[in-house]
């Protein structure tokens, strides 16, 4: 009997693609929770929608944005919510340092920055599911959101949004790293969702931020999470610079991997697994 | 060449020290004390493959700290460790593709997925080839008999079930060496015999080296043919079970029911206990020969039972942390 498996690091993939589904598996199961964060994400666009038509009928200045625009910006927000990492760290890792469990991640043969980052890219995508499409129906036939206006256009936003998926999830990870420094990890999580929230264009978009703002806005990398995929969806951003934007999207996303790994490097040589 | 190779393994831990009440807390942000705890103070061992090894100590000993070390998860502040001829902490993707862990305080099941789907999912972490994979898989539920269990998500399984998944988990991908981290522990009396008969035959059938650790003196006496002992970092014996006992003591007990309730006097032995009709005696066989001793108190007193044993293990471990305390 063969003692030892074939391990071939070619295959390595294999691993984190399992970890992704099992993930993503995991969090389709959570349909209530599905359903209510449509509902309040629904409404919570209806209401955002309200308040910039009333904006648009009282203001004479001209605007950065049409406010159909604005409006199909803002469904895309509410479609696309669980791109911000506003739960914080991955609730299973939280619950493997607490406990200790978290010994055993360190006994696979695997990357435990790309273990953990197969982990969170499931975390931001998978609960966006069941929101997302019944959000482009709702939106979409009743709310005046509208369809990206050509084939170039759509193609563009769905590649910068891949990047604006692994982007997110770059900084998901940073979160689940610095568990294991802080242990609860609520101080690091609440302060980079905050950012995520104000500098990714959620709550209002990008190029209403007053002029003197834009250019450190056009620097942190929370504009490519929302605001600028979004921008390409609208046409407001012409599709062929797609060839400008993307090469800061990678540089981000590699920026924040490496500085997630090294960190992470950092904090298993200071690892005291606890409790014996 | 051994299997696993550690010289004068040294681990320490700085630990926060909090002052007590609000004063305190406030003074600790601004200045910490800092408690350097030697966990392993320069340990060395051999192991050669197909050994199994009970690896025993008090709690804080630094028996859970050798087993993370020599796992990778880890790393020692100086000396030098090597495991199938690679660095754990160095090489620690390709070392721990050939160990198996057990902690039994943890699980590595998936809390929420059924026990199947844990195992489907180490298949493909540590990448085992499919055919290769059912057999183990097929070997594991007949030998620790889980086909029961399998549907059942984790977190509903009882200590004993999941222990028994757990220890499936930790072979799915045929390591060659397992560390065993107190696989027994809270395990009722069923369990523990299943879980060591398993390990017994993992060991035997599949020449796994294991190293155990455990307070459950029993896994050792029934599993272990090599003891190694650790008390405050520091390897304090390292034999076979016999040898421990040799260095201790050589004392042996004689126990005896007695018809009556008298007294037993004899010059070459001690009475240790007395309870009711029973009487443990406790003597050298280097000064009396058990025989002797044994026709000696027949002849004295009326005799309803009498059998001798060992010093019991617990007895002599404690005496050991004892001396070096």
């Amino acid at each position: 009997m063969p003692k030892i498996a074939n391990h071939t690091s070619s295959l390595a993939i294999k691993s984190y693609i399992a970890v992704f589904s099992a993930r993503f598996r995991t969090l389709l199961q959570y349909r209530a929770a599905a359903f209510a964060g449509f509902g309040t994400q629904f409404f919570w666009g209806l209401i955002r929608v309200m308040i910039f038509e009333a904006f648009y009928r009282s203001t004479t200045a001209p605007q950065p944005m049409t406010a159909d625009e604005v409006i199909t910006y803002i469904w895309l927000g509410q479609a696309f919510l669980v791109l911000i990492p506003y739960q914080g760290a991955d609730p299973d890792i939280r619950a493997m340092v607490r406990s200790g469990n978290v010994v055993y991640e360190l006994v696979r043969p695997t990357n435990l920055y790309f273990f953990w980052y197969s982990r969170a890219i499931a975390q931001r995508t998978a609960p966006g599911v069941f929101r997302a499409l019944p959000m482009f129906i709702m939106a979409g036939l009743f709310f005046n959101m509208q369809m990206p206006p050509n084939i170039p256009t759509a193609c563009a936003w769905l590649v910068s949004m891949l990047f604006a998926v692994l982007i997110s999830a770059a900084i998901t990870n940073l979160l689940n790293i610095s568990l294991l420094w802080t242990i609860s990890g609520e101080g690091l999580g609440l302060l980079l969702s905050s950012l995520t929230w104000l500098f990714s264009g959620i709550i209002i978009p990008l190029l209403f931020f007053p002029d003197w703002a834009q250019a450190t806005l056009n620097i942190l990398p929370f504009r490519y999470i929302l605001d600028i995929p979004f921008r390409f969806y609208l046409g407001h951003i012409p599709p062929e610079e797609i060839w400008y934007h993307l090469p800061f999207q990678i540089t981000y996303l590699i920026a924040l991997i490496t500085a997630g790994h090294l960190i992470l490097t950092l904090g298993i040589r200071r690892l005291v697994a606890q409790g014996g | 060449m051994p299997h696993i190779i550690v010289e004068n393994l040294v681990k320490t831990f700085q630990i926060a020290q909090r002052q007590p009440g609000v004063w305190g807390a406030l003074r600790g942000v601004l200045h910490r004390n800092y408690r350097q705890i030697t966990a392993l103070d320069g340990i060395s061992f051999t192991i050669e493959s197909g050994e199994l090894i009970g690896y025993i100590g008090p709690n804080g000993a630094g028996k859970s700290t050798t087993v993370k070390v020599l796992s990778g998860i880890l790393v020692p502040d100086t000396g030098r460790c090597e495991i199938l001829g690679r660095v754990p902490w160095k090489e620690r993707i390709s070392h721990v593709a050939h160990i198996g862990v057990v902690f039994g305080q943890r699980t590595q099941l998936w809390w929420d997925l059924p026990v199947i789907e844990s195992f489907d999912l180490l298949r493909d972490i540590y990448r085992v080839d499919h055919h290769q994979y059912a057999q183990t898989r097929d070997e594991m539920i007949a030998i620790l008999d889980l086909e029961s269990l399998l549907d059942i998500p984790v977190r509903q399984l009882s200590l004993g079930q999941r222990m028994r998944c757990d220890l499936a988990a930790a072979l799915i991908h045929r390591p060659s060496i397992l560390f065993l981290d107190e696989p027994t522990i809270g395990l009722d009396i069923v369990s523990k015999l299943a879980v060591r008969d398993f390990i017994k035959r993992l060991n035997q059938e599949r020449d796994v080296t294991v190293i155990l650790t455990t307070h459950d003196l029993d896994d050792i006496e029934a599993l272990c043919t090599r003891v190694m002992v650790i008390g405050q970092g520091q390897i304090l014996s390292d034999g076979p079970l016999e040898n421990l006992r040799a260095r201790v003591t050589t004392e042996r007990r004689l126990i005896v029911d007695l018809e009556g309730t008298e007294d037993i006097t004899d010059p070459d032995a001690s009475v240790v206990l007395r309870d009711g009709h029973r009487v443990h005696l406790t003597f050298d066989p280097d000064r009396v020969a058990t025989a002797d001793l044994i026709a000696r108190i027949t002849a004295q007193h009326p005799v309803r039972d009498l059998f001798v044993e060992n010093t019991p293990i617990e007895e002599i471990i404690s005496r050991l942390y004892a001396e070096n305390r």
